[in-house]
């Protein structure tokens, strides 16, 4: 059964990229979201969450339309920098990374949003440049929260199935994660090898909600 | 006064009453190659049968095997491959005594329209321009069964694999392909006559055993004359008509 470490790690590095990628996006868009006020914010927050709650079949597909070999994003990558993003695993790395990515801005705008305004502006009347109080006062009082949606973002990553399937197939070592990999063992009668990857799965899940609880004490929910 | 939630609450049990299949109704699990093919002898199954409803499960054979092997309430297997439904027999799953051969079909390589390399030969899949290529998954669906059994044959399997794109069904194949998204593909030749726009055959690849089409009422079928009846049915003059239609061959 050393074949199931494959899909494992396979998982884990996906579901890594993606969390680390929505640091940077989901933290960014859950600040300008929770301080700038511009038309249409409600709007594109509500887009944003999108991901989180269609079918990932229809998020799968939109992926497939746009980041394929004939779609107008992967077309342009493809001409460009000669990337294939189909059936690879950082075709993989997007899926997980757009449908986690709620998670994570919603968390952080949650976060941001409870912070006392006069904390920041003590700072700045203390002379700390807008960028300092950023990093010196706002993100470390936002950060359980943010770290709260992070986690959650991986477990969710972790567990992608439908519009991974869509966008990187099934090619084992490459992109099949460990949840692609339960449904191939099911359909091929493999019973074995299936229940030795839920397990895998099962652990790999409590493990992630375990360090969720002690990093974040009684916050998992992440309510910011 | 009845409340609104209540009144909410009993027409959503009606819902789900009315969605349970009632007793006439007939599953079909077959084969995702015969999808489109199935879809028009359905309702002139229906046509000789007013009192059954027939509905369909389609999928890759060997998907459709563990379905029914756990219990799945299907009252038809119909295979793509002799493989699936010799399990299915040796799991006693189906009625042995009623399986029959009801149509063969053809494996192709094809290639997206406007591609700019054609194979003349499976041998050429080989060449570096060849980088990704459309298989059914050899353990559960029988269109990469019988390919991964010609290119062992030929001993070009070692060099074929790693460019494999597994397809969960024949259909998905001839969806990378039609798409673009991959070099080439294995399908039947049924499959890619459905969209004669976007792909071309390339090669009719001879198979080691001949593709024949299995069909047999389930064992444990809660309608077991309806079932019977359709299994039959496929044979008979309309449905093989319509059959010949899509491309399948005589059995």
């Amino acid at each position: 059964m050393e074949g199931a470490w494959v899909p494992l790690l396979l998982t884990l590095k996906v579901a890594g990229w993606a969390t680390a990628l929505n640091l940077f996006l989901g933290v960014g868009v859950g600040y300008l979201l929770a301080r700038k006020r511009f038309w249409g914010r409600e709007l594109l927050d509500a887009v944003l969450t999108l991901p989180m709650v269609m079918p990932p079949t229809v998020l799968g597909y939109y992926l497939l339309v746009l980041v394929g070999r004939r779609g107008t994003i992967g077309a342009w990558l493809q001409s460009t920098f000669g990337i294939t993003l189909i059936f690879t695993w950082q075709g993989a790395v997007i899926a997980a990374t757009i449908v986690a990515f709620p998670l994570v801005f919603k968390s952080a705008r949650a976060a941001f949003e409870s912070i006392d305004p006069q904390l920041e502006q003590a700072a700045r009347v203390l002379g700390l440049r807008e960028m300092a109080v950023f990093l010196r006062v706002t993100l470390p009082l936002a950060w359980r929260g943010i770290l709260a949606g992070l986690l959650l973002a991986f477990a969710r990553a972790t567990g992608e199935f439908g519009a991974t399937l869509m966008v990187a197939g099934s090619i084992p070592g490459k992109t099949q994660t460990l949840s692609v990999a339960v449904y191939e063992a099911v359909q091929a009668g493999q019973d074995d090898v299936a229940n030795f990857l839920v397990l895998v799965t099962s652990i790999t899940c409590i493990v992630v909600l375990l360090t969720a609880g002690r990093l974040v004490p009684g916050r998992v929910a992440g309510q910011g | 006064m009845t409340q609104l939630p209540v009144r909410l609450a009993a027409v959503a049990i009606g819902l789900l009453v009315s969605l349970h299949a009632s007793a006439a109704d007939l599953t079909v699990s077959a084969a995702a190659s015969l999808t489109n093919a199935f879809k028009e002898i359905g309702p002139l199954f229906e046509a000789q049968n007013p009192d059954t409803k027939v509905q369909f499960n389609f999928g890759a054979s060997g998907a459709l095997l563990q379905q029914i092997a756990k219990g799945a309430p299907a009252d038809v297997f119909a295979s793509a491959d002799q493989e699936s439904m010799d399990q299915a027999q040796a799991q006693a799953l189906v009625k042995a005594a009623e399986r029959r051969n009801f149509v063969s079909n053809s494996l192709v390589v094809i290639v997206p329209t406007g591609s700019t390399h054609a194979p003349k030969a499976i041998a050429d899949l080989g060449q570096a321009h060849y980088t990704r290529i459309a298989i059914g998954l050899p353990a559960s669906v029988p269109v990469g069964r019988y390919t991964k059994a010609v290119l062992e044959k030929a001993n070009l399997w070692t060099a074929v694999e790693p460019k494999m794109i597994g397809a969960n069904n024949v259909r998905q194949a001839l969806d990378y392909v039609s798409r673009g998204e991959v070099d080439a593909g294995f399908v039947y030749g049924t499959d890619a006559a459905l969209v004669a726009d976007k792909v071309k055959v390339a090669l009719v690849v001879p198979t080691e055993v001949p593709v024949l089409y299995p069909i047999a009422p389930v064992a444990n079928s809660t309608n077991a004359v309806a079932a019977q009846k359709f299994a039959a049915f496929v044979l008979t003059p309309p449905a093989q008509t319509v059959l010949g239609k899509y491309g399948f061959g005589k059995p």
